[in-house]
């Protein structure tokens, strides 16, 4: 079956949003293309926006591929699409507060106790402790998927450090610069005021004793770091800070950044350092990156965190799987994105489906993510498939597995000019004090090989720019 | 030095840092005008675009009867002989004055203007054979003319001697500068007047950014503030705020040291010194609230004449 494709309708016309877009693109010739792809590569590494692979010892400094051609939402595509996650996300946040504090959904048996408690990411620490309005995850990365022109299908949620915003922006600035009569001809929804939104958020956030001019901060483990082209550009973009662990101390619990001026007192802590690493007091001894008795400072209730610390209890794969229960039991309503049918691997009905059908399914680490230790079924050898299937009996639990959606195409630049490749989208939702905002656009994924459904930068996806227009 | 050399000097660092700024102009306006219309544009773009410029009037003398769209008044900023402060005008008018002076200029600012210039040349030939001008070709010139005011004010900092050719270049780059920002601020008054919307809900977020843009501000208002775009803060800091290296203070702190200098060195101070140092000393005893109260837009519209009021007061003193 033909995967639907975002521009072209099976009779060969453009879909209505793409119409101008698809006749511009007939129109264009190929070495305009490849002129401009080049130029778009000169920009990025002039900029400066690169990626590191782990695991890849030559290429600390990879450029993530970009492709020219835009994915477009109209809209009131877009319009549904955000009050789904505006939905989602809302339903996230009660669901850890309720985790760390009355457990009601537990004692109603919506989502099984050992769920959570067996969680790798849940943090029994963060029990009784109250985050500010409620709010523990700021920053929501929900990776969603299309397979017709009807529904979004959330493919997971990202709770903890989600990246990937700094291309949203990047993309822009560079396409507006490459593309300016395809901006004159479209009037794009800008993006541009991320940054001030994300700010507004986390200065929302403050603890109960902070100063009236609070003091926000942008945490990175430093430029070995995968993402710290993104924190480093987060933090000037916002005019805040970009402080490792060594440039924060803790006394009488509260955080303070070393500066010229002697120290500073630091109310908020946007971090993209993981749980375990934050604080070698309170969690892995041997952590470098953190800041000792940071933790403390936290529960003090003297610092704010973005995200929360516990998060990841509410974006693994196996909570995922009761996200409309969950969203019906705190917000009474049917959930608006779809949730991809999943089997978990933990129960044995499910388990013995998986191992029969391995062929023609994805199966996942519960915890995983980037992509790693991951299998396609109908991408994968005999062989491979046999040793999954052998770490599948040894520990279901750890697995889920999902359907091969055929997920959707968008017009894409390749080498054999412009062909269809399998996108997906993130799209970066902030909740503070004031509510939930989702800036119109996001992160389209694209797997630069033909055929090919995954699109994680750290196995050669690239990215696209996303408009969302009027019309 | 010769008052005409002076004069040249004054004049040549004028016009780059008009061209300059005109660029920028048309970049934040070209942002503003491709936005949905949901998001506040007014259509009135390119007139306020003219506006910035100084050039309505010139504009609509011009094109009797017909409306500011893009095309034409992109046409008459960048390109039009005829319009005295056109990008290519300004370009043009540099260089005579830097041939003019040819040797008060050390060899790095002269090859970076005669370059400039000789790329003009290119631009406008390849534009004559192809008659239209488009977009992308476009926003590679507004980058060029970016570039080629970063390069003179580069090479003037780092190889020029400290003395009367320079002080009167950097005199000449900062009155322009000021009343540039002056323009913008007047054009645009009414959007940072104080309303009661709900902040980051505000229409008006995307003329805020674009005022910081054409000033290249953008980054530094949040490094200044570490909030959300204020408009009474984007005012207060293309007005008051002496780091912000395009507000009014800043530009007066610079004329005045300049203008020390010279004094200094001449032994004698005029009234182009007194001039500057009330002014000055009238912005940094101003409160952003206070201007507000008392009127924006009287109030930068008295600075414009300030302003141009000192350019005179140098003419008269040292450049005749």
């Amino acid at each position: 079956m033909a995967a639907f494709d975002e521009m072209t309708l099976p009779d060969g016309k453009a879909r209505e949003v793409y119409r101008r877009l698809a006749r511009w693109l007939d129109g264009a010739p190929s070495e305009l293309l490849s002129s401009r792809r080049n130029q778009a590569e000169l920009l990025f590494r002039r900029i400066g926006i690169t990626f590191a692979v782990y695991g890849d010892k030559d290429a600390t400094e990879r450029l993530i591929p970009f492709d020219l051609v835009p994915r477009i939402f109209a809209r009131e595509e877009w319009r549904r699409l955000e009050q789904g996650l505006v939905q989602r996300v809302r339903a996230l946040n009660m669901f850890l507060a309720d985790v760390y504090g009355a457990r009601d959904i537990l004692r109603a048996g919506v989502v099984p106790s050992d769920l959570v408690y067996r969680n790798p990411h849940y943090r029994p620490e963060m029990v009784g402790h109250k985050m500010p309005h409620g709010i523990y995850v700021h920053i929501a990365g929900i990776d969603i998927v299309r397979v017709d022109d009807k529904d979004f299908y959330v493919l997971e949620d990202n709770a903890r450090t989600p990246s990937g915003v700094s291309y949203m922006l990047e993309n822009r600035e560079v396409m507006m610069r490459l593309f300016p009569e395809l901006f004159h001809a479209h009037r794009v929804a800008p993006v541009e005021n991320y940054p001030d939104a994300l700010l507004a958020t986390l200065r929302s956030v403050t603890p109960g004793t902070a100063s009236a001019d609070p003091t926000v901060v942008v945490l990175t483990p430093g430029q070995f770091n995968s993402a710290y082209y993104e924190h480093s550009f987060l933090a000037d973009k916002l005019g805040v800070e970009l402080v490792e662990g060594r440039d924060l101390f803790v006394r009488d619990d509260m955080v303070f950044m070393r500066t010229t001026e002697g120290p500073q007192r630091v109310d908020v802590i946007y971090r993209r350092i993981d749980d375990d690493f934050l604080d070698p007091l309170a969690f892995r001894a041997d952590s470098t990156l953190g800041v000792p008795g940071l933790f403390g400072a936290y529960l003090a209730g003297n610092v704010t965190l973005a995200n929360a610390v516990g998060t990841g209890v509410c974006d693994d794969k196996a909570i995922y799987t009761y996200m409309p229960e969950i969203i019906r039991f705190y917000l009474g309503e049917d959930a608006i994105l779809r949730n991809v049918p999943t089997w978990r691997c933990r129960e044995p009905d499910a388990l013995a489906y998986v191992l029969d059908h391995l062929g023609e399914l994805v199966v996942k680490e519960v915890n995983g993510s980037g992509g790693y230790g991951m299998l396609v079924g109908p991408h994968a050898s005999k062989g491979e498939i046999r040793s999954f299937a052998a770490k599948l009996n040894d520990e279901p639990d750890k697995f889920i597995a999902q359907p091969t959606l055929p997920l959707s195409t968008c017009p894409t630049f390749s080498d054999e000019g412009i062909s269809a490749r399998h996108v997906d989208f993130r799209p970066f939702v902030l909740s503070g004090a004031d509510g939930v905002r989702v800036v119109p656009g996001g992160l389209t994924r694209v797997a630069m090989k033909a055929g090919s459904l995954v699109v994680n930068s750290s196995q050669g996806g690239g990215t696209k720019d996303t408009w969302v227009i009027d019309g | 030095m010769l008052s005409r050399a002076a004069d040249n000097l004054f004049w040549l660092a004028r016009y780059l840092e008009r061209a300059d700024y005109i660029a920028r102009v048309i970049d934040a306006t070209q942002r503003l005008s491709a936005l949905p219309r949901a998001y506040g544009g007014a259509g009135t773009e390119w007139e306020s675009a003219l506006e910035s410029a100084g050039v309505a009037d010139a504009f609509h003398e011009r094109n009797k009867d017909a409306k500011a769209d893009e095309q034409g008044v992109v046409e008459f900023l960048v390109f039009d002989a005829g319009n005295p402060s056109s990008i290519r005008n300004c370009i043009d008018l540099a260089r005579t004055n830097a041939r003019a002076v040819r040797t008060a200029l050390t060899m790095e600012m002269w090859e970076g203007i005669n370059s400039a210039w000789l790329e003009l040349r290119r631009f406008e030939e390849r534009r004559d054979k192809d008659c239209v001008t488009d977009l992308e070709e476009l926003g590679r010139f507004l980058s060029f003319v970016k570039q080629t005011s970063l390069h003179f004010d580069g090479s003037s900092n780092r190889t020029m001697l400290r003395n009367d050719a320079y002080w009167f270049s950097r005199l000449g780059l900062y009155v322009e500068r000021a009343d540039n920002t002056a323009r913008i601020l007047d054009v645009k008054y009414h959007v940072l007047l104080p309303e009661t919307e709900k902040i980051g809900g505000s229409l008006d977020y995307f003329q805020w950014t674009a005022i910081l843009r054409a000033v290249s501000a953008h980054t530094s208002y949040h490094w200044v503030y570490r909030q959300g775009i204020q408009p009474w803060l984007v005012a207060d800091l293309l007005i008051l705020r002496p780091e912000m290296p395009r507000s009014l203070t800043s530009c007066y702190e610079n004329i005045v040291r300049h203008l020390d200098s010279l004094g200094l060195s001449h032994g004698r101070q005029g009234a182009s010194q007194r001039h500057a140092r009330a002014t000055l000393g009238r912005l940094e005893n101003e409160k952003i609230e206070t201007i507000f109260q008392s009127g924006l837009h009287e109030f930068i519209t008295a600075f414009i004449h300030d302003n141009t009021r000192l350019g005179t007061a140098i003419a008269e003193q040292y450049l005749t």
